[in-house]
C-alpha cells in the first residue's frame, strides 16, 4: 500500500468520525467544561460584573444548609427508592416469568406505569395524595380514620415521593429482568429439582448470582435516576414545603431559573456530575467482582 | 433393588400422544438405548421416568416402587442433560457439590465422595475453574461426576454426547460405558445415533412416534428386523429395500410378502443376478460404498477395499437368500423362511 492511500485511509477514518465527534464535543463535553469553568466566577450583576474567585462559590456551597437539606434528601430518597423498586422488580418478574394465566396482561399492567410520563404519573399521585378528596384519604375515611395531607407535611413528603417513584421505576425494572430470567436455560431449574432444591434455595444460589449483571444495570439506572428524575417534584411540591421534598437537580434549577445564579448552579452541578462519576465507577468496580458474565 | 419398569405411559401435548402406551423394563445394572428419530419421544420418556413431566397414563416403578406420582427428588435418580445443565456462576467442585449441599451431606462425606469422583473422570486439577473455561469434553465430565457424587443407583441420559465432535463423542462414550459397569448404575440412555445404541446398549429400545419399534439386544434387533422401519433405521448404509414386483422376484414360501430387504454388505457384486448401473462410488479407505440404481430405485452395496468398478458401469448383483428380510404391504416382517 502505498504512503498516499494510507493518508487517504486516516482522512477517511477522521471524516468518519466526525459527526460523532461534533455532537460529542458540543453536547457534552464542552457543556461540562463551560460549567466548571463558570463555577469559578462570581454571580455579576449590573453593578459589579462577575469575576475570578476560585474555589469561592464552593466554600460558600459548604456553608449553604439548603445544599447539606437537598443532598441529605437525595440520600434518603436513594436509600427510600433503590433496594425496594429492585426487589418488587425481581418479585415481579419471577411471578410473571411462570407460566400463569392471564401473564402477558400482568407483565403489561407492571409495565404500565413506566410507559407514562413522570408529568403524567406525577398528576395521577396528586390525585391519590389530596387531602380530604385524594384516593388515599378516602380509603381511610371508609375505615373511619382521618385524613393527612401528605405532600403539605415535612415529615410526609419525601417518604410520599419514594412511594411514588418504586410505583413508576419497578416495572421499568422488572422488564430487565424478565429479560434475564428468559434467558436463564430450563434445564438449571430441573437439575436443582432432581437433587431436592427448594425454590427459595435455587433463587439463593443459582437465579439472584445469575441476575447480577442484569442487577448492576438496574442499579446504575436506579442511582442516576434517583439524581435524574426531579420532573414530578415540578407538579407536586416544588421542592416544598421548606425544602422537605427538594432534591439536588431541583434545587439546580430553581438556583439557576428562579434566582438566575449562573455561576453558583454551574457549581452545584458540577458537584452532581462529579457525585455521578463517583457512584457509577464505585458500583462498577465494586459489583464486578461478584458478577459472571459467561 | 434399583431396576425400572414403565407399564403403559402416556403423554399427551395437546391433541398430540408424544408417549403412546409405551411399556418396558431396565434390568438392574444394565444400560438399555432409548433410540428413535428426533422428536419420536424419546425425550419426554426420560422425563417422565425422572418426573420432570406428569404422565397421562401408565406406571413408572424403580427398584419395586411405583414412583409415578413421586417427587423428583426422592425418585433416587440422577440425570445427565444434552446441555449438560451446569451452574456458570459455580466453579467445578461447587457444581459437582450442589447436590450433595441441597440434600445436606455431610462436610467430610462432601469432600470424600468429591475427589474420588473428580479422580475417576479426571477433573482433579480443574476443580476451581468456571463452566465458561472448560472445553466441551470436560463439561461433560462435570455432569458426570455430578451423577457419580450423587450415588444414586438409577442415572439417565438425554443425548449426552450430541454436543461434542465426534473423537471426543468415541471417547466418551467408552468412559460412560465404563462407569455405569464400574459403577454397577442402572441406565436408560437417550440417542438419536444408532452406533451409541450399538456399541453400548444392553438393550435396545427403538421408537417411532411415540410408539415402540422394536426391543431386544442390538444383534437382534440388526439380524431381524420386525420393520422396514428397524430395518433402515439402523445400519449404515441403510438396508435396501424393494418391492418384490420390481425386481421380478417370487420368494417361495412368503405369503404376503410384498418388499425385500438385504443388507448393503450383504450385496456381491457377481456375473448374473439383478441388473443394476452404477450411480456412484464412494471411497472411505476399508470399504467402498456404491450407489447403484435398478429401473430407477436406488441401492446401496458396500465392497471391502478397493473396487475398479466406475461410475456408469452396469453389472450385477447377488445376494444370499439367508440374508433376505421380507416386509408385508404395511412394513411388517414376514415370518422368516426356513432353509
Ligand atoms: N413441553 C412440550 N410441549 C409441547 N410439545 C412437546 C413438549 N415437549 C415435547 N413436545 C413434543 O413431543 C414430541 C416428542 O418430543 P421429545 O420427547 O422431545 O422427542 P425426542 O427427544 O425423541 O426428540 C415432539 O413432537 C415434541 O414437539
Ligand atoms: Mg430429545
Amino acid at each position: 500500500m502505498g504512503p498516499t492511500s494510507n493518508i487517504m485511509r486516516h482522512v477517511y477514518g477522521w471524516l468518519l468520525l466526525t459527526p460523532a465527534a461534533i455532537l460529542l464535543i458540543g453536547f457534552t463535553h464542552y457543556p461540562t467544561v463551560a460549567t466548571v469553568y463558570e463555577s469559578l466566577f462570581s454571580k455579576g450583576s449590573a453593578i459589579r460584573p462577575s469575576r475570578f474567585i476560585g474555589a469561592g462559590n464552593y466554600e460558600s456551597m459548604m456553608e449553604d444548609p439548603i445544599f447539606w437539606k437537598v443532598l441529605s434528601n437525595n440520600l434518603w430518597f436513594a436509600i427510600g427508592t433503590i433496594p425496594t423498586s429492585v426487589a418488587l422488580a425481581i418479585g415481579m418478574a419471577l411471578l410473571v416469568n411462570r407460566a400463569l394465566p392471564g401473564r402477558s396482561l400482568l407483565r403489561l399492567a407492571y409495565f404500565t406505569p413506566t410507559i407514562l410520563p413522570m408529568i403524567a404519573v406525577a398528576n395521577i399521585w396528586l390525585f391519590f395524595y389530596s387531602p380530604d378528596i385524594g384516593l388515599i384519604d378516602r380509603l381511610l375515611g371508609l375505615f373511619g380514620l382521618p385524613g393527612h395531607n401528605w405532600l403539605g407535611d415535612p415529615d410526609t413528603v419525601l417518604p410520599a415521593i419514594i412511594v411514588m417513584t418504586i410505583w413508576k421505576e419497578a416495572g421499568f425494572f422488572m422488564i430487565f429482568y424478565l429479560a434475564a430470567l428468559q434467558h436463564l436455560p430450563p434445564e438449571l431449574k430441573e437439575a436443582a429439582r432432581l437433587e431436592g432444591a427448594s425454590r427459595w434455595y435455587y433463587f439463593r444460589r443459582v437465579v439472584f448470582p445469575l441476575l447480577m449483571p442484569t442487577t448492576l444495570f438496574v442499579l446504575i439506572n436506579a442511582v442516576l435516576n434517583s439524581f435524574k428524575l426531579v420532573d414530578h417534584l415540578f407538579v407536586l411540591t416544588k421542592g416544598g414545603p421548606d425544602n422537605a421534598s427538594n432534591l439536588l437537580l431541583y434545587y439546580i434549577y430553581e438556583t439557576a431559573f428562579s434566582y438566575f445564579d449562573t455561576n453558583y448552579a454551574a457549581t452545584l452541578t458540577a458537584v452532581l456530575l462529579a457525585i455521578l462519576a463517583v457512584l457509577a465507577l464505585a458500583q462498577f468496580f465494586l459489583l464486578d467482582k461478584r458478577i459472571h458474565y459467561r | 433393588m434399583s431396576g425400572i419398569r414403565i407399564d403403559g405411559l402416556v403423554k399427551q401435548w395437546g391433541d398430540m400422544r408424544a408417549v403412546d402406551e409405551v411399556s418396558f423394563s431396565v434390568g438392574e445394572g444394565t444400560l438399555t438405548v432409548l433410540l428413535g428419530p428426533s422428536g419420536c419421544g424419546k425425550s419426554t420418556i426420560l422425563r417422565l421416568i425422572a418426573g420432570l413431566e406428569s404422565a397421562d397414563g401408565g406406571r413408572v416403578r424403580i427398584g419395586g416402587d411405583d414412583v409415578t406420582r413421586l417427587d423428583p427428588a426422592r425418585r433416587r435418580v440422577s440425570m445427565v442433560f444434552q446441555s449438560y445443565a451446569l451452574f456458570p456462576h459455580l466453579d467445578v467442585r461447587e457444581n459437582i457439590l450442589f447436590g450433595l449441599k441441597v440434600r445436606r451431606v455431610d462436610a467430610s462425606e462432601r469432600e470424600a465422595r468429591l475427589v474420588e469422583a473428580a479422580k475417576m473422570v479426571g477433573l482433579e486439577s480443574l476443580l476451581h475453574r468456571k463452566p465458561a473455561q472448560l472445553s466441551g469434553g470436560q463439561r461433560q465430565r462435570v455432569a458426570l461426576a455430578r451423577t457419580i457424587v450423587s450415588k444414586q443407583p438409577v442415572c439417565l441420559m438425554d443425548e449426552p454426547l450430541s454436543n461434542l465432535d465426534a473423537k471426543l463423542r468415541a471417547e466418551m462414550r467408552d468412559e460412560i460405558h465404563r462407569l455405569q459397569r464400574e459403577l454397577n448404575l442402572t441406565m436408560l440412555y437417550v440417542t438419536h445415533d444408532q452406533i451409541e445404541a450399538m456399541s453400548m446398549a444392553d438393550q435396545v429400545v427403538l421408537l417411532r412416534d411415540g410408539r415402540i419399534e422394536q426391543i431386544g439386544e442390538p444383534a437382534w434387533l440388526y439380524e431381524h428386523p420386525q420393520s422396514e422401519f428397524a430395518a433402515q433405521f439402523l445400519g449404515t448404509p441403510p438396508m435396501n429395500v424393494l418391492p418384490l414386483s420390481s425386481i421380478d422376484a417370487t420368494v417361495a414360501g412368503a405369503d404376503g410378502a410384498a418388499k425385500l430387504g438385504v443388507r448393503p454388505e450383504k450385496l456381491r457384486l457377481a456375473d448374473t443376478g439383478l441388473p443394476v448401473e452404477v450411480a456412484a462410488v464412494d471411497y472411505m479407505g476399508a470399504e467402498t460404498v456404491l450407489r447403484l440404481v435398478h429401473r430407477g430405485r436406488a441401492l446401496m452395496a458396500r465392497v471391502e477395499g478397493r473396487t475398479h468398478v466406475a461410475p456408469g458401469d452396469t453389472l450385477h448383483v447377488a445376494w444370499d437368500p439367508a440374508d433376505v428380510h421380507l416386509f408385508d404391504e404395511r412394513g411388517r416382517r414376514v415370518r422368516d423362511r426356513k432353509a
